[in-house]
């Protein structure tokens, strides 16, 4: 079943909403990156929540001018004009009131959610509310999506990416800089601002999909996601579009492939298995791999005191150093040196008065910046350079590198 | 001509405002209802190497970051070479203080010097082989060649500062404004940096740093700029330096011993 759906053979509605949910997950994936590195990731939170009260005064207004209610370009129309109105009061209440950014989230969401509940409730006891289905924009309704809808999910994805690619230099470097972004006469306020608009586009979009309420997730999750993966931001952005777009075909699969699954819900699971995939086992910055590597630097540090204590003639005294030392046949098991053992301190000993020239000497400065106490030396000087350095040194030559 | 005569009421113009780099007149920033800079003049000699100077809290930054357009000032003019500061961006480079980014964002540190290339690269424009090296050649006059293709987050704190300075060499830029380059940095970065800015001086270029430490003044620059919310002092160090003039700007704040083993050094 689940095979069915992810080749898209469940029919058409479950290829409508599979097709959508890809899209709208790489358009958010892509447009929450900017947000993340800008730090502002919660404001994505206010604007989705802020989009309510406009779907319930465009519902009112399509019914009053004796309308369709449910016609998704009306609502969508006026979800953004109240995420809008939303985004400028936080705006406003941040720049020029001595409101910090989080209060003014804090404020803006829940004033226009509560509104849009209000709103929400009198339309239900009004004669044509009951069967409206407004509160599907919560949580996202895909039951009955249509071929417009989709085309309208499709064409609103595509331009905001379209728009994304012509402003992303300026987005990164107001979010890496904005004093040097300011400084260089770019209009960083306004940046922030289409920066903004462009999620408020991917929220409307998305609420038939996800809906309101979730929607946050799939503009945040991805961007954190990729961010496990790849130390440049423009890679960053281009994976959060992957994970973003692959969490909403297989979440939409998910649930086409079962009854009484919802979609959006399942898709922002699917995007959590990633993150937490990623969490755990990206090879540079997951939590497995820090474990790990946390792990081999101990050893390395034991190994390396403990040769230099042999070295020196010192005892030792901690166990691990001398279980490590055993396991790796440099001390016998009363603790005498082996003749291995015995050649390695000696190399250690001699890196350690090499090193201290390296990290002296300005020339060598790239080299320097990776001294940690336990890198032989030859992994990073030629052999000619250590024999210069040997040379400085004086002493014995031709202790082996 | 207001702008150009002084708190104490005697003309000071020393330069035809046109020639200069970077003239301001009359400005005032203000955070909330406290003055952080106060009616300041300021004329920059074209070619020269000028250091602001104050106390902590007097202004240093903020008139730089005013000068820039960064912080909106409550009154006052900048012009840049005689222009609008608007029509002369592409012929200022700034350096922020290092503080001001998270080095934890996702960038390598050829892409932070390819930023002082986004004026010529517009918003579309491809990145091509010749940008690259040129970005790489200011890596090499900071010494952080080898460095390019490190995240941000591995360098040390003066290396940190020598990439914001190859940044802002990648800009060729004629006026150079540096917030505390040498604050926090080691020893090789410090000489790294001198090297770089004196260099652009012999360019013909116009240096101005926002400085903190009063002992290496007369080694490094040409001419100071006192301040403490208001001007105190500006001309060429032999003449503005002064221990009357770093009394008047520091007061209490510097001890006397400070103040005379300047004067001693100033001779």
């Amino acid at each position: 079943m689940l095979w069915d759906a992810l080749t898209l053979q469940l029919g058409y509605n479950a290829t409508l909403v599979a097709i959508g949910a890809t899209l709208l997950g790489v358009s958010a994936g892509v447009t929450g990156t900017f947000l993340f590195l800008r730090k502002r990731a919660l404001v994505s939170d206010a604007i989705s929540h802020a989009t309510l009260p406009g779907v319930c005064i465009a519902f009112m207004v399509l019914v009053a001018l004796g309308g369709d209610g449910r016609n998704l370009p009306g609502l969508l129309v006026g979800s953004a004009i109240s995420a809008w109105v939303g985004l400028l009061c936080m705006n406003w209440l941040t720049r020029r009131t001595r409101l910090a950014e989080d209060a003014a989230i804090g404020a803006v969401l829940s004033v226009f959610f509560g509104f849009g509940i209000v709103l929400l409730t009198v339309i239900q006891t009004m004669g044509v509310g009951r069967q409206a289905g407004l509160e599907g924009f919560l949580l996202g309704s895909t039951a009955g999506m249509l071929w417009a809808d989709a085309v309208i999910i499709a064409l609103g994805g595509a331009l905001t990416l379209a728009l994304v690619l012509i402003i992303r230099r300026p987005m990164t470097l107001v979010a890496f800089d904005p004093e040097y972004a300011a400084a260089r006469g770019l209009p960083v306020h306004r940046i922030d601002l289409a920066m903004m608009g462009l999620v408020m586009a991917v929220t409307v979009v998305g609420l038939k999909i996800v809906g309101l309420i979730l929607i946050v997730a799939l503009l945040i999750i991805p961007a954190v996601t990729a961010r496990f993966w790849s130390d440049r931001s423009e890679r960053v952005v281009l994976l959060a579009g992957l994970a973003g777009g692959l969490a909403g075909y297989i979440g939409a699969a998910i649930s086409a492939s079962a009854p009484n699954l919802p979609t959006g819900p399942i898709i922002v699971l699917v995007s959590f298995a990633f993150f937490l995939a990623s969490l755990f086992f990206a090879p540079m910055r997951g939590v497995l791999a820090a474990v790990l590597r946390h792990l081999r630097f101990q050893r390395r540090v034991h190994i390396r005191q403990g040769l230099l204590a042999l070295a020196q003639g010192q005892k030792i005294y901690e166990p691990l150093t001398l279980r490590l030392l055993r396991r790796a046949g440099l001390v016998r098991a009363d603790g005498v040196a082996t003749d291995t053992g015995k050649a390695r301190a000696a190399k250690a000993l001699r890196d350690e008065k090499r090193w201290e020239i390296v990290r002296a000497d300005q020339a060598h400065e790239a080299t320097a910046a990776l001294y940690d106490g336990l890198r032989d030396i030859e992994t990073v000087l030629t052999r000619d350079q250590i024999d210069e350095i040997d040379r400085q040194i004086g002493g014995p030559q031709g202790i082996p590198a | 001509m207001l702008g150009l005569i002084s708190n104490e009421g005697v003309t000071v113009q020393e330069h035809n405002l046109d020639d200069s780099p970077l003239a301001v007149r009359g400005l005032t920033v203000s955070y909330g209802q406290k003055p952080a800079v106060f009616s300041v003049d300021m004329t920059v000699t074209p070619g020269a190497m000028t250091a602001i100077i104050g106390p902590n809290g007097a202004g240093k930054s903020t008139l730089l970051k005013a000068a820039l357009g960064i912080v909106t000032p409550l009154s006052g003019q900048v012009t840049v070479f005689g222009q609008p500061l608007n029509s002369q961006r592409a012929r200022v480079a700034y350096v922020p203080q290092r503080a001001s980014v998270d080095w934890d964002f996702p960038t390598r540190v050829i892409d932070v010097v390819l930023m002082g290339l986004s004026r010529e690269l517009g918003l579309l424009g491809r990145l091509r082989a010749r940008h690259k090296a040129r970005a790489m050649d200011c890596l090499n006059r900071v010494g952080m060649r080898d460095f390019a293709d490190r995240q941000i987050g591995q360098l040390s704190g003066g290396q940190q500062q020598r990439v914001f300075l190859a940044r802002a060499l990648a800009q060729d830029a004629d006026l150079y404004l540096l917030d505390e380059p040498f604050a926090g940095v080691d020893a090789a970065t410090e000489k790294a940096i001198i090297a770089v800015l004196k260099s652009l001086k012999e360019a013909g270029k116009t240096v101005v740093v926002v400085h903190h430490d009063l002992a290496t003044v007369t080694d490094y620059f040409d001419h100071v700029f006192l301040i403490n919310t208001r001007k105190v002092a500006e001309g060429p160090v032999a003449e503005a330096f002064t221990a009357e003039t770093l009394q008047s700007a520091y007061g209490g704040r510097l001890a006397t011993a400070q103040i005379d083993q300047i004067s001693r050094a100033l001779g």
